[in-house]
């Protein structure tokens, strides 16, 4: 599913790269610990879930090869690290459910865990 | 191919540029033509091993080596050192300070993960000197985990 139309499902706004919506999402790891996604068997077309708003979750993404990251709870990180994450191409999201519900949204909506499993 | 090199210093508890080392690594390695899959178990060896070593120690020192064979990857500091090697490569276990976790760091996975991802991590340690890990990486298609 296109990142512009996942928004739609959750309600979402973008914070940083509106030039990256047409990005395809099929994977989606929900963590606040970054080890987690590093140690995931993570494929292509990823999107990272976290209510984890600093810089390290853009590194994290960076190094993990995930390709955008959504917020949960409208939390919205410092400028810096919309910079850094702009630096990287990396999209940026957020929206108003919680870790749960957001999840359970995207859930029904197909997509799958990291691993590609459901 | 001649052996390239690339070292990097690591300031302590600067956790809003930790990571970049890692992060050029990982571009290097794009540069050369390394396989995707391979650059991905580096760059993750490299992050958690830098953000270990921004931590936990001082002066720390990242190195990065690309033989024909191998690639070597050696982080050092002068930090507290590991008390317990076998203590410390248990998942879960984790010695980190508040801080540290409030990064999405210090469950105790970054070691379980560094060794996972290599293909043969040794750790030095002495307590109240520092510690030393170096990772190694099999450019040799075919080899196997283990196997050295």
């Amino acid at each position: 599913m296109k990142l512009s139309e996942l928004i739609d499902k959750i309600d979402a706004v973008v914070i940083a790269g509106d030039d990256k919506l047409d990005l395809d999402i099929e994977r989606i790891g929900a963590s606040d610990m970054m080890s987690d996604i590093l140690a995931a068997n993570l494929g292509t077309n990823s999107m990272l879930l976290t209510g984890l708003t600093n810089v390290q979750s853009i590194k994290t993404a960076v190094i993990a090869g995930v390709e955008a990251i959504l917020f949960v709870r409208n939390k919205r990180p410092p400028q810096a690290v919309i910079d850094t994450a702009n630096s990287h191409g990396i999209p940026l999201l957020t929206c108003p459910y919680s870790m749960f519900v957001t999840s359970g949204r995207l859930y029904a909506q197909g997509f799958t865990g990291l691993n590609g499993l459901r | 191919m001649a052996a390239l090199k690339k070292s990097f210093q690591l300031k302590s508890r600067d956790f809003m540029h930790a990571g970049e080392a890692s992060i050029s690594v990982q571009n290097m390695l794009k540069q050369i033509g390394i396989e995707p899959a391979l650059i991905r178990r580096v760059a993750i060896c490299a992050y958690e091993g830098e953000m270990n070593a921004v931590t936990h120690g001082e002066n720390g020192n990242f190195r990065i080596e690309v033989n024909t064979d191998k690639i070597i990857l050696d982080i050092s500091d002068e930090g507290p050192g590991i008390e317990d090697i076998e203590k410390a490569m248990e998942k879960g276990f984790s010695t980190a300070t508040e801080e540290y976790r409030e990064m999405g760091f210090g469950a105790g996975m970054g070691l379980p993960n560094m060794e996972t991802n290599s293909d043969r991590m040794d750790i030095e340690s002495e307590k109240g000197q520092g510690t030393r890990v170096v990772m190694r990486f099999s450019l040799s298609p075919g080899s196997r985990k283990n196997e050295t």
